[in-house]
C-alpha cells in the first residue's frame, strides 16, 4: 500500500518534470532557432543529388548536418512551349523549373554554378534559402564557359525559390531560370508515399498563345504583366498525359509547389482533392483542410494529401482562365480500387450544356495576313497536326476517338467521310444539335473556330489522312468557297 | 577600316543624369578579326599560341576549340576569332598598329542600324539584336554576313560579343538589383536605377556580359575588332 502511494507520487512528479522540460525546450527552440542552426556542426561531405522535375531527391531523414556539394549547370536551349511553338529557354540544369535541391537545416552548402561554354549570356543565382547579400547573387555572376563557387549555411527550414538575378532580372526569370531548394527541419519532414516537384511560371512571347514558330520573349507584355502562357513545369503539356504524376489509391502524396513568376501569383488547386496539410508559404505554419492555397511569385508551398479514390486529379491555377486558356493544367493519375462510399462514380447520365444550346463563338482576333504559300499535301498535313494538337485535341482526343456520348469521334467517321463541305462548315461555322456519327447520337456544341482558310485546310487534311479516314485533301480554296 | 565621325550619345550606364558623352573621330575595323587573321598573328607571335601563352594572360579555355596551336580545324576561316582573352586581343591590335575600341566608341557605332546613326528606339532594331541573343552558335558564321550599318561597319550585332579596351570600367556587380549603397552613383550595381533607358534590355545584357568578364577569360561567343 505504502509503496503504491510512493510510486504514484513519483510518477506524477516525473510527468510534471517532463512537462516543465518540454515547455522550457520549446520556448528555447522558438527564440533561438536561427542562432542554434548557425552553431550546428556540419559533419562529413556529401555530393547533393539533384533531380529534374517532377522528381525530388530522397528525403533527408535523420542524417546529420553535412557539407553538401551542389553543382548546377546553366544551359540556354530551345524547347517547345506547346505544339509547334518554339521558345529559347534559359535553364538551371537543363529543365524548367531547374533541378530540385534538397538540404537540411545546418548544412554547409558549397555551391558551384557552371555556365555552359555554348551559352550567350552571363548568369548568377539568388537562392532565397541563403542568408547573405543577394541570396548568393553577389558572389555568383558567371560568364559563359566559366564556373564560380560560394558557400552558405542553411539557417531556416522551409521550401525556397531560387532564380537568376542578372540584369535584366525579369527577363532571366521569364525565360525559365528558377527552381526550388528545400531545407528540411531537424529529423526531416514526416514521411509520405510519393513526393513531386511542380512549379508554375508565366511566359511572354511576341506572338499570341499558340502562334507557331520561334517565339521571342516580349518585354512589353512582361511589363504589362499580360502573359501568353501560364504553365506548370515549363510548357503547356509539362504535366499531362505521358508526363502526368502518378499515385495509387491509399497513398499519401506531397507536392512541393513553387511559383517562379515572374509576375503572377498562383491560386494553386487540385481538382478533386482537399489538401490535408499545407505548409503555408513553404514555412513551418501548418494549415489543414485547404481547397486552394495562394502561392506568391517567388514563393512556394508544400501540400500533403491522401488519395482515396482512383481517377485523374487535375492541377490548376484556380485563377481559372489561365488553366484552360493559357496552359496552367497538370494531372495526377491515381490508380487502384474504387471506393463507392467516398465517391459513387457516375450514377446517371445525360447531356448538360453549361454554355447553353446556341453556337458559341471564340473571340475573333485579327489574323496576320500571312500570304498563302502553296503547300504540298504532306506539308499541309504536318502543319495540321500542330493545329489539331492545340485546337481539337482536348475534345476529340489524340487518336480522334472522341469522348463516348459527349464528343463524336473523328476516327473512321462516316459523318466526316461522307461530305467534306459539311466538315468544313462545322469547323468554320460551328455545330450544335443532334448528329449521328457511326450510328451513335451526339448532342453537344462545337464552337466555330477562329482559324484561317489555310489552317482549316491543314487541320482537316490532317484529320482525313489519319485514323482510317478517306484521305481527302482539303485546300484553302475549298474552305474559302464555304465562308 | 572605316572612319567614324565624332558625335555625342547618351550611354545606357554611367550617365544617370543623361549628359551625353562625346566620342571623338576614330577608325574602326569593318569586320571582327577572323580565325585566319588570328592564325597569322599566332605564327608571328609564338608566345600567344595556346600551348605557350602565360596563365595570367589567358585561361585554359583560350582557343580550346582549335585543333592545335596553329590549326583551327573545321572552323570557318572567315568566322570571327573567339575564345580569345582580352590580353591576346589587345596584343593582336597592337601588332597591327591599332588598339581595342573603347566601350563608348563601340556602343556609339553599335547603336546605328543600316539607315540611321541612333536606331535604339526602333523596335525592329532591338528585335534583331534580341533574336541574335537567342540564336545559338552564331560565332560560326562568316564575317560580313549581317547588315552593313550607317557607318559602313558590319556585324556589330549578330555574330559575337566583342572585347573593348575598358570593358571593366563600369561594374555590374554580380548582384544587379542593389538599390542602396554608395557605389550606385559610380557604378551600375543598381542594375536599373542608373540606366538611361529601362527598355533597352539588349544593352543591359551587353553590360551584364562585360561585367562578368576578367581580362584572362575567354568564351566561344566573344571575339573582337580593332580601332585606331
Amino acid at each position: 500500500m505504502k509503496s503504491k502511494t510512493l510510486t504514484l507520487k513519483s510518477k506524477v512528479s516525473i510527468v510534471l518534470l517532463a512537462l516543465s522540460i518540454f515547455t522550457v525546450v520549446s520556448c528555447k527552440k522558438e527564440s533561438e532557432k536561427s542562432a542554434n542552426a548557425a552553431d550546428i556542426v556540419a559533419k562529413g561531405e556529401i555530393k547533393a543529388e539533384l533531380t529534374s522535375p517532377p522528381f525530388v531527391p530522397k528525403p533527408i531523414g535523420n542524417r546529420d548536418a553535412a557539407k553538401l556539394k551542389v553543382e548546377l549547370e546553366i544551359v540556354e536551349k530551345e524547347g517547345e512551349m506547346v505544339n509547334g511553338v518554339k521558345y529559347m529557354y534559359w535553364t538551371f540544369g537543363g529543365t524548367v523549373p531547374g533541378s530540385f535541391i534538397r538540404t537540411r537545416v545546418g548544412d554547409e552548402v558549397e555551391f558551384t554554378l557552371k555556365n555552359h561554354p555554348d551559352n550567350k549570356l552571363p548568369h548568377n543565382i539568388d537562392l532565397h534559402a541563403v542568408t547573405g547579400p543577394g541570396g548568393g547573387a553577389a558572389s555568383s555572376l558567371v560568364a559563359p564557359g566559366h564556373e564560380v563557387t560560394f558557400s552558405f549555411k542553411t539557417l531556416n527550414p522551409g521550401l525556397y525559390v531560387y532564380h537568376c538575378a542578372t540584369a535584366p532580372v525579369g527577363m532571366h526569370i521569364a525565360n525559365g531560370m528558377y527552381g526550388l531548394i528545400l531545407v528540411e527541419p531537424e529529423g526531416g519532414l514526416p514521411p509520405v508515399d510519393k513526393e513531386y516537384y511542380v512549379m508554375q511560371g508565366d511566359f511572354y512571347t511576341e506572338g499570341n498563345y499558340g502562334e507557331a514558330g520561334n517565339q521571342p520573349f516580349s518585354m512589353g507584355k512582361a511589363i504589362k504583366e499580360q502573359p501568353d502562357y501560364v504553365v506548370f513545369n515549363g510548357s503547356v503539356g509539362g504535366l499531362v498525359n505521358d508526363n502526368a504524376l502518378k499515385a495509387k489509391v491509399g497513398e499519401t502524396v506531397r507536392l512541393f509547389v513553387g511559383n517562379g513568376g515572374p509576375n503572377l501569383v498562383s491560386s494553386f488547386h487540385v481538382i478533386g482533392e482537399i489538401f490535408d496539410k499545407v505548409y503555408v508559404e513553404g514555412g513551418s505554419l501548418i494549415n489543414n483542410n485547404i481547397q486552394t492555397t495562394l502561392i506568391p511569385a517567388g514563393g512556394a508551398a508544400i501540400v500533403d494529401f491522401k488519395v482515396e479514390v482512383p481517377g485523374t486529379l487535375v492541377l490548376v491555377d484556380h485563377s481559372i482562365f489561365r488553366a484552360f486558356n493559357k496552359g496552367a493544367l497538370g494531372m495526377l493519375n491515381v490508380e487502384g480500387e474504387k471506393n463507392l462510399k467516398i465517391y459513387s462514380g457516375k450514377k446517371q447520365e445525360g447531356i448538360y450544356l453549361p454554355e447553353g444550346g446556341t453556337i458559341q463563338n471564340m473571340p475573333k482576333v485579327a489574323k496576320s495576313n500571312a500570304p498563302v504559300v502553296a503547300k504540298t499535301a504532306s506539308q499541309s498535313i504536318a502543319d495540321g497536326k500542330v493545329i489539331y494538337g492545340r485546337t481539337c485535341f482536348a475534345c476529340h482526343q489524340n487518336e480522334g476517338q472522341g469522348i463516348p456520348n459527349v464528343f463524336p469521334p473523328l476516327a473512321k467517321s462516316d459523318y466526316l467521310n461522307k461530305d467534306v463541305n459539311k466538315a468544313i462548315d462545322v469547323v468554320i461555322k460551328g455545330l450544335s444539335g443532334e448528329v449521328t456519327v457511326n450510328g451513335k447520337k451526339y448532342n453537344s456544341v462545337m464552337p466555330s473556330q477562329n482559324l484561317t482558310d489555310q489552317e482549316v485546310a491543314d487541320v482537316l487534311s490532317y484529320i482525313y489522312s489519319n485514323w482510317n479516314n478517306n484521305k481527302t485533301v482539303v485546300t484553302p480554296a475549298m474552305v474559302k468557297s464555304r465562308r | 577600316m572605316v572612319q567614324i565621325k565624332s558625335g555625342n550619345y547618351v550611354p545606357l550606364y554611367g550617365s544617370a543624369d543623361k549628359i551625353p558623352v562625346n566620342v571623338t573621330v576614330f577608325s574602326l575595323d569593318k569586320y571582327p578579326v577572323t580565325n585566319q587573321q588570328f592564325l597569322k598573328f599566332l605564327k608571328e607571335n609564338p608566345s600567344y599560341r595556346r600551348s605557350k601563352i602565360k596563365g595570367i594572360f589567358a585561361a585554359k579555355s583560350y582557343l580550346s576549340h582549335w585543333k592545335s596551336d596553329l590549326d583551327y580545324g573545321d572552323l570557318n576561316p572567315n568566322a570571327p576569332a573567339t575564345n580569345v582573352s582580352w590580353f591576346a586581343a589587345k596584343k593582336y591590335c597592337e601588332c597591327q598598329g591599332k588598339r581595342l575600341p573603347t566601350m563608348d566608341e563601340w556602343e556609339y557605332v553599335a547603336m546605328a542600324d543600316a539607315k540611321i546613326k541612333d536606331a535604339r528606339a526602333k523596335k525592329a532594331y532591338n528585335q534583331y539584336i534580341l533574336n541574335w541573343y537567342e540564336t545559338p552558335n552564331t560565332y560560326k558564321k562568316t564575317v560580313g554576313s549581317t547588315f552593313k550599318n550607317y557607318w559602313g561597319v558590319y556585324d556589330m550585332h549578330g555574330l559575337v560579343w566583342e572585347w573593348v579596351s575598358d570593358y571593366n570600367s563600369i561594374f555590374l556587380t554580380g548582384e544587379s538589383r542593389k538599390d542602396k549603397g554608395n557605389d550606385t552613383n559610380l557604378f551600375c550595381g543598381s542594375g536599373s536605377l542608373n540606366a538611361s533607358d529601362l527598355m533597352d534590355y539588349a544593352a543591359f545584357m551587353r553590360y551584364g556580359f562585360r561585367g562578368s568578364l576578367k581580362a584572362n577569360f575567354t568564351t566561344k561567343n566573344l571575339g573582337f575588332r580593332c580601332a585606331k
